[in-house]
């Protein structure tokens, strides 16, 4: 049912778009005024968020340690899993964040004839990762819209998506990779019983806006064979503050741009704030070093005190001083 | 206990198929067994905590407060100022999945709220109710839901059906840890008077007397003889234990598990015998006779106030430095809070092996070292006289406990002193140990008979771990470097792996230890006849 939900969701988007560009003619609030405040919302949400974790402090070390502590020389310290310098501790952030390290320790149990079994699972890591890879190429070919000129980095990275040359337009494999991405982690959710039974709308949502704004992007380029320069001259409009609405933009361009804004809008109050979150997140970006280094707490409380001696001693001297234990004082 | 089904049955009722029915709409089920007594009126009074009272989870009426969801409310609020992690933990979930079936709850019972995921969201889904925009206004459509009594009850029964062991958290592509998670969850609910006597009762007990089991000094002395005495009857060689005495350089903390329950004494003998082997200048303390804190599975301001005997005791007797025992969640407090609760202790030196004059920058802060890396430390540089022959009888395996291995690190040290003081050595599955090992179903406070069949399912990976080298390499002995391992262990070894024993791993040294002037070992640290002795 929420997959359907989000499904509806999305479809009606596409029509919104559809309707208010065809059909209400409204180009400037779709190709201007929206985009204008989604990259707002999306910016100052995304800032809103960050500010908003980090106002909490950290007020204990409680790194998740993956691997050997550093301890006496002749026992390996497992550097990046168990880090005790920020230098290590930056590397396994790296590992994280670019790697999905932890994920790639995926392993699927089970139980066959009595046994528990565990088989590696690196499915979820290797169609996540190329998921968010090609994401990020898509957004990095997409710079060539926003700069003029074009900085020779976009160019080449446009150039090695493109790299097998296959047809005209050139087929950019990211693309590809990114249907083939999302498409695995949709597919999960849908038939991994457990993963259906936890997903919720917010799970469908955004996996089905993000592959609704590929679709929607390549429809443009290989079917629609939208008018680039015109396109161009509107984003330019955008990023200068010079909007314009050019003539000869076509109305698959308009949905495209406004699922991307819905994207941009939604992502700020989602779940795809783990995009922020990660760096942020207190059992990985912490070096395992609490017993070397003294670590504050804002908040600890320095008038909580043990039961003291003295009180103990008062409770049980009779009886400690029979057993000859000794004492601070005799009676 | 009578009604637990046995090992095959209890593994063919699991089904990892989730039901039809949406996990808002199933109501947790509180009939008993499946929860932990709560916690004694008396218990709560003395260390006034809120709504003391006599209730019974199964009943309708759990009593609670008239204002008992402010008081929630509140206390959520109060907690995702004070923490960083809750506020992520509680945003930046994508229900991935990648924890689901790495919950040893989970695997054993197949009850999908036994997912970390979905643990986490029976807490995310009120705190998107209450303190996010989306999901105020679209409820359902978010997954909120309001809090109602239901929900508490369901709160109480997962998680106190979580060992905070953080198997999950390794996983987690956030680091999403659901022992935060579930510490936040069972501080709410002591707000409301929610909570289980296991845990309640160490808790007041280590507060007063100075340990969980609420032995008074004398009785302990008692206890610490009787185990020199064994000692004397095993190696012929009288030794002799301080205890509360000043002007040593060490204090010696173990949990009182170590000092009261088979097979854990076996284990604090062992660390007798190295100490008087080594000649160490060392003493114990009957007010800091527990080196586990149970205030870790209650509230910080409970954990910090037990913690701090530690420290206070250090400075009254005027040691340079603290040597911890083999204790699991006694080694988070000490590495992830001590120092940063109740330091910096500056009275105190960088712990500095007196034998080997090694000094130990790994505790250069909290001054506190664990045995195995001591131990460890000792044997690199000979200074103990062994003889690993008279662990023959032994084929051992090791199990990485939960704390000292996802919150800490301490996987090779034990490992290094293990294999030093006996021949036949076998590692479970890879997957079961080191950082991905499993926990034992009872840490955290569930280590209660009341709720056995629970903790046999939770025990399940760990005890089919067990069985794979017990069947391929008649393993016969499992240590392990926790107090409560070796309280929860043995049923559970019995459960899923039938003879094998469970040991600390000092037990092992002290069992291979050559004491100066002792007369041939016949028998064991368990008084059983060593290998060629059996008469």
């Amino acid at each position: 049912m929420n997959a359907l939900y989000s499904l509806v969701l999305v479809f009606a988007l596409v029509l919104i778009a559809l309707f208010g560009v065809g059909t209400a003619h409204m180009a400037g609030l779709f190709g201007i005024a929206l985009p204008l405040v989604a990259v707002a919302v999306f910016l100052v949400g995304f800032a809103y968020r960050i500010i908003k974790w980090a106002k909490s402090p950290v007020p204990f070390n409680i790194t998740t340690t993956g691997g050997q502590q550093k301890s006496l020389d002749f026992i390996k310290h497992s550097k990046f899993d168990n880090p005790v310098t920020p230098g290590q501790t930056f590397i396994r952030m790296l590992l994280e964040v670019l790697c999905f390290r932890s994920l790639f320790r995926n392993a699927k149990t089970g139980i066959q004839e009595g046994q528990v079994t565990y088989a590696s699972a690196k499915w979820l890591w290797l169609f996540s990762l190329l998921f968010h890879y090609s994401f990020l190429l898509i957004i990095i070919r997409h710079m060539r819209l926003f700069f003029e000129p074009v900085p020779a980095c976009i160019n080449f990275v446009a150039m090695l998506d493109g790299i097998f040359q296959i047809g005209a337009p050139r087929l950019y494999m990211s693309d590809i990779l990114i249907l083939v991405g999302l498409g695995f982690l949709l597919a999960r959710r849908l038939w991994d019983a457990k993963v259906r039974y936890i997903s919720l709308v917010t799970d469908y949502f955004p996996l089905l806006l993000i592959i609704s704004v590929a679709l929607s992007g390549i429809y443009m380029r290989f079917f629609a064979h939208v008018d680039i320069p015109a396109v161009k001259q509107l984003t330019m409009g955008l990023v200068t503050f010079h909007p314009v609405i050019p003539a000869g933009v076509s109305v698959p361009f308009y949905v495209h741009l406004f699922l991307v804004c819905t994207l941009l809008i939604y992502f700020p109050f989602s779940k795809l704030m783990h995009a922020g979150g990660v760096f942020l997140s207190p059992t990985r970006n912490m070096p395992n070093n609490p017993r070397r280094v003294h670590h504050e707490n804002p908040w600890n409380d320095p008038s909580i005190k043990p039961h003291s001696y003295e009180d103990y001693e008062n409770d049980f001297r009779e009886p400690m001083i029979e057993a000859g234990l000794p004492v601070e004082k005799k009676s | 206990m009578a009604d637990l089904p046995k090992a095959e049955e209890l593994l063919k009722s699991i089904n990892y198929t989730p039901p039809s029915t949406p996990w808002m709409d199933i109501k947790a089920d509180t009939s008993p067994g499946n929860w932990c007594y709560p916690a004694k009126a008396e218990k709560l009074e003395y260390l006034g905590f809120p709504n003391p009272r006599e209730w019974n989870p199964a009943d309708q009426d759990w009593k609670l407060p008239e204002n008992w969801q402010d008081i929630v409310h509140q206390g959520f609020k109060e907690r995702l100022d004070k923490y960083r992690s809750l506020k992520i933990f509680m945003d930046v979930c994508v229900r991935c999945g990648a924890c689901a079936d790495k919950c040893h709850f989970f695997i054993g019972s197949g009850d999908p709220k036994n997912m970390p995921v979905l643990r986490a969201e029976l807490m995310r889904s009120i705190y998107r109710k209450d303190f996010t925009m989306a999901g105020k206004i679209l409820s359902t459509l978010t997954g909120s839901r309001v809090m109602t009594e239901d929900v508490l009850k369901e709160w109480f029964i997962y998680f106190y059906q979580c060992t905070e062991c953080r198997r999950c958290s390794l996983f987690c592509p956030y680091g999403i840890d659901t022992a935060e998670v579930t510490m936040m969850a069972r501080e709410l609910l002591h707000l409301c008077g929610v909570n289980i006597n296991w845990i309640l009762e160490p808790v007041s007990n280590c507060n007063r007397t100075g340990n969980h089991l609420g032995i008074q000094p004398h009785a302990f002395k008692d206890i610490v003889e009787f185990m020199v005495d064994d000692i004397e009857e095993i190696t012929g060689k009288r030794i002799n234990v301080p205890l509360n005495e000043k002007g040593h350089e060490i204090l010696f903390i173990t949990p009182s598990g170590d000092v009261f329950a088979d097979p854990g004494i076996y284990t604090f003998m062992g660390y007798l015998m190295l100490f008087d082997h080594i000649g160490l200048d060392y003493t114990l303390s009957t007010y800091a006779s527990e080196g586990g804190n149970f205030g870790l599975f209650t509230s910080s301001e409970m954990m910090k106030k037990l913690n701090a005997k530690m420290y206070a005791e250090a400075k009254r007797l005027g040691v340079k430095w603290i040597l911890g025992g083999e204790c699991g969640h006694m080694w988070r407090v000490i590495n992830q809070y001590m120092d940063t609760m109740n330091g910096p202790a500056d009275f105190l030196q960088v712990p500095k092996s007196p034998i080997t004059g090694t000094v130990f920058p790994a505790a250069a802060q909290t001054k506190m070292l664990h045995i195995t890396e001591f131990t460890a430390d000792l044997m690199k540089h000979n200074k103990l006289k062994l003889d690993p022959s008279r662990n023959d009888h032994l084929r051992v395996t090791f199990h990485d406990s939960c704390n000292p291995a996802r919150a800490m690190g301490l996987m090779d040290e034990p490992r290094y002193v293990i294999k030093n003081v006996v021949k036949n050595f076998f590692e479970m599955p890879e997957q079961t140990i080191r950082e991905q090992t499993f926990c034992c179903a009872g840490g955290s406070g569930l280590n209660t008979d009341e709720i056995m069949e629970i903790r046999m399912r939770g025990g399940l990976p760990r005890g089919n771990a067990l069985k794979s080298v017990r069947d391929e390499h008649d393993v016969n002995m499992l240590s392990c470097i926790c107090a409560i391992d070796r309280a929860t262990l043995p049923p559970l070894a019995n459960y899923w792996a039938p003879g094998v024993d469970v040991c600390g791993v000092h037990e092992l040294v002290g069992n291979a230890l050559i004491l100066d002037g002792e007369k041939e070992r016949e028998v064991d640290l368990r008084q059983e006849p060593l290998p060629g002795k059996e008469g």
